[in-house]
């Protein structure tokens, strides 16, 4: 009898561990064009504590843990590339608090964008949290884990930036607070303890988040979608400035894409408006469509496509289908905004040369601090020519993205390596020294961040 | 058979495994695939279904009970169909159905579900029970056989052998009698309507089962049709066309619903409770009927309707579908959907919970009692409900 089965069924119950040929297929597969690697066991625990005696078991053992939300990176980031413990998180799913007046939200792991969604729609209609543009079932702490944004980017920032406090097992199985909460005195700010900011962004490799604690926002009685539209993709980055400065906008996003035809070549702008009257409503209107962007629609350059109430919620699963082939993957990228018509423009020709259909979005973050521009490739999972083409594109598209002076966004491992090769020598020593320090035995999702 | 050749081999991969196939539609949470809830692995998904199916029929994986027992354990609730953003959608369950379809022919299933296979053949119903006993419900009611009558009582499996949905069966021919519908039930001479055996997959002797039915119904020059059960409901109006069948199908709560609306049934009686309503699969997503039971409970003097948050196309499944009510492959937790459901309708400050369904009804009552909710919570078909409002002793 295998022990480490044995002594995992102790620890999360036989529901909740299998060692069977179909889990150990289906949790071997990332959603995007990353080959597949199949972990030695797949396991949904329930608390922080059942995480704790893995983290532990698997120290003993010597064996790889890869901690799993979502799921929908689609970048390969909890493959087990060298087998193991692959840790399905998802049954983790309280939501712990809603601190109304001190607008946060302390959550589980496992709890998903559209879980705290529904939540505060139920129960606290006035406030919101920025919800990003993946499927309802991407969690909250994956998606801060890996410096996500949403749709409150503009005026808030990265969702990590959201961030009130993090429970965390450490690599060795230790617990670890990080905020006020470590000072037992509630779930409400991050700072201004000293900065031991070890987690995000190392895609697990540092430790595995179990809580978190996640602003929320004022969410307005109105809120709808305007829709404008140019030609020209030189005027995007003065359009996305403009508007930021009315500081009227929650959310600006900037997009182009092949299909359908009629709006190919296109750039087309959506802006989230939100109010609390009809008031409100129509001076913000003004403020951005007519005050700001009006000229525009003057010179002939833009149109108006009109303002939607209510925001759609997101389904980018689509995206998988326009192909009929149920796939695709992006390349995110941190960028500034003034490099929106190259990005737009190069990313066309790498799509092109591949035989896919453009796809590409740009969201602004902060007041135009930057932009995550994203370029989609969609694939026929039936097809490995599509695949490869997809694959290869993506991986020029990595290239670009530092050719053009921008960083990528949740690398995957060949992102990665690029990353890593013009990092700052000092800044990879000390990369290379945190992990040692946090995680000796080198169990945490191997394969991602290896800067040992 | 290879994937090459599977009814589905040009769309299966068409999956991208999103997760919508896993929530209501307002997103509370992630549990609204019964099987997934109960497991909470991404095999037991739809979409890991369709991966798993997909790399069955690729030989990436091969046949175990393990696989057979997530594939059944899918409950044909049609949550996944209706969630599904992509366009394909309308697909996904029926592939799930032609996979089981699939180990059936290759004789691949697992114990429990030969099993149920096997009583429907043998006996004409999943419990493995005599024949002759399908009728005995019928003792001391009063209740007339079939002879000719506007309309057939079709009882259904679960109705007419499990002592508690005997209850709501005869209340309902009872509420009928006194209402003054011509109506008489086939007793001892009823048969499966296979609609389980459909779900699984057994595609021959669902036609078998549904081409007897078809000609008994005709033989007696059978019209209309009343069921009390949902799946009966289901099989006899939206799958027996397919063979011929052509039946004016009504289902418990529409015929309630009438004879309350003409005035036909005297409730003054009233219910004096909290009520919540449990929406049937095969009443609900499969045939689109919402608003009938609503309609009811909202006619009777006393009575209060709280939804619960997961209702109409949201309503999480008891996890009787598929044959589950009798496989059981998603029993035994306090995760099994059957008490997550009376969990959540306990949380709206019912006291009952109502059902249309003598599955839901079974699976219910029982996952009360394990969760210890006897005495605070009690599960009652509508057609018991409509039976005390209008007087009659049960």
């Amino acid at each position: 009898m295998d022990s480490v089965y044995e002594a995992l069924v102790k620890i999360v119950g036989k529901d909740h561990v299998s060692n069977q040929p179909e889990e150990l297929f289906i949790y071997s597969w990332d959603l995007g064009t990353t080959e597949p690697h199949r972990p030695d066991y797949a396991i949904s625990p329930r608390t922080t504590e059942e995480i704790q005696k893995i983290v532990r078991l698997a120290n003993k053992e010597r064996i790889p843990i890869v901690p799993l939300g979502g799921g929908l990176s689609l970048a390969g980031l909890a493959v087990p590339f060298k087998g193991g413990m692959l840790l399905d998180l998802k049954r983790m799913d309280s939501i712990i608090e809603v601190n109304e007046r001190a607008r946060y939200a302390l959550v589980e792991c496992g709890v998903s964008q559209g879980q705290l969604t529904a939540y505060l729609e139920r129960h606290y209609p006035h406030l919101t949290h920025s919800e990003p543009g993946a499927p309802p079932a991407a969690t909250i702490a994956g998606n801060v884990a890996i410096h996500g944004q949403g749709d409150l980017a503009h005026p808030y920032g990265f969702n990590s930036d959201m961030i009130n406090g993090l429970e965390i097992v450490l690599p060795t199985g230790e617990i670890c607070l990080f905020g006020s909460c470590a000072t037992g005195v509630g779930w409400f700010t991050l700072h201004p303890l000293p900065d031991v900011g070890l987690f995000l962004g190392w895609n697990g490799t540092t430790g595995i988040i179990t809580k978190v604690s996640i602003r929320l926002f004022p969410c307005k009685k109105i809120r709808g979608i305007g829709m404008f539209v140019v030609a020209d993709e030189e005027l995007v980055p003065e359009i996305i400035y403009k508007i930021t400065h009315t500081q009227m906008a929650e959310d600006i996003v900037a997009a182009s894409q092949a299909i359908p035809p009629f709006t190919s070549e296109l750039q087309h702008f959506t802006i989230n408006i939100a109010a609390d009257s009809e008031k409100e409503l129509e001076f913000k209107l003004e403020m951005i469509f007519d005050d700001t962007l009006g000229e525009y629609i003057r010179e002939g350059e833009g149109g108006f496509l009109g303002f939607i109430r209510g925001l759609q919620k997101p389904q980018i699963s689509k995206t998988a289908d326009w192909r009929k082939g149920g796939g695709f993957e992006y390349v995110g990228s941190i960028m500034p905004i003034e490099k929106y018509p190259e990005c737009y423009r190069r990313g066309k020709e790498i799509s092109e040369r591949h035989g896919i259909p453009y796809t590409v979005l740009g969201r602004c973050i902060g007041a135009a601090h930057a932009m995550m521009f994203s370029w989609t490739y969609a694939f026929n999972r039936a097809d490995e020519e599509t695949i490869k083409h997809a694959r290869e594109a993506l991986h020029e598209t990595d290239d670009l993205v530092l050719e053009l002076g921008g960083t990528i966004w949740k690398p995957g491992v060949y992102g990665q390596k690029l990353v890593m090769e013009r990092l700052n020598a000092n800044t990879l020593n000390l990369m290379g020294k945190v992990k040692q320090l946090l995680d000796p035995n080198g169990i945490m999702n191997p394969g991602n961040w290896e800067v040992r | 058979m290879a994937l090459a050749d599977f009814k589905y081999g040009d769309t299966i991969h068409r999956c991208f495994r999103c997760g919508y196939c896993k929530f209501p539609v307002n997103w509370t949470d992630v549990n609204n695939c019964p099987a997934y809830a109960r497991f909470r692995m991404e095999t037991y998904s739809c979409g890991g279904r369709l991966w798993l199916t997909r790399a069955w029929l690729s030989d990436e994986i091969g046949w175990t009970d393990h696989f057979a027992h997530i594939m059944f354990s899918c409950t044909a609730c049609k949550n996944c169909e209706v969630k599904c953003p992509l366009r394909f959608n309308v697909d996904i369950l029926n592939m799930i159905t032609a996979a089981k379809g699939e180990m059936v022919e290759r004789g691949m299933i697992p114990a429990g579900v030969k099993e149920f296979l096997e009583n429907i053949q043998l006996h004409g119903n999943p419990y493995g029970m005599a024949k002759a006993k399908r009728g005995e419900w019928m003792e001391g009611t009063g209740l007339l056989p079939y002879q000719g009558q506007d309309y057939l009582y079709y009882v259904g499996c679960v109705g007419s052998y499990d002592t508690r949905a005997q209850e709501a069966t005869k209340a309902l021919g009872a509420v009928m009698q006194k209402a003054g519908v011509s109506f008489g039930a086939l007793g001892k001479e009823e048969l499966c309507d296979g609609n389980e055996v459909h779900m699984m997959g057994e595609k021959g002797l669902f036609e078998m089962v549904a081409e007897k039915n078809i000609a008994q119904f005709g033989k007696l020059g059978v019209r209309g049709i009343i069921t009390l059960s949902p799946h009966a409901y289901n099989a006899i109006k939206n799958i027996y066309p397919w063979y011929g069948g052509q039946f004016e199908v009504l289902h418990q709560t529409q015929v309630l619903r009438d004879l309350i609306r003409d005035n036909k049934l005297d409730i003054s009686k009233g219910f004096n409770a909290r009520v919540t309503f449990h929406d049937p699969c095969f009443l609900g997503r499969w045939s689109g009927e919402y608003e009938a039971a609503r309609a009811i409970l909202r006619a009777l003097p006393g009575l209060t309707l709280i939804e619960m948050e997961k209702n109409r196309d949201s309503a999480l499944c008891c996890g009787g579908g598929g044959g589950n009510f009798y496989i059981d492959f998603l029993g035994g937790s306090a995760d099994s959907p059957s008490r997550r459901r009376v969990r959540e309708a306990y949380e709206t400050g019912a006291n009952v919970l109502a059902v249309a369904c003598p599955t839901c009804l079974t699976m219910l009552e029982d996952a009360l009692k394990s969760e210890e909710l006897e005495g605070k919570l009690v599960v009652k078909d509508i057609s018991e409900i409509v039976a005390e409002a209008c007087g009659i002793a049960q």
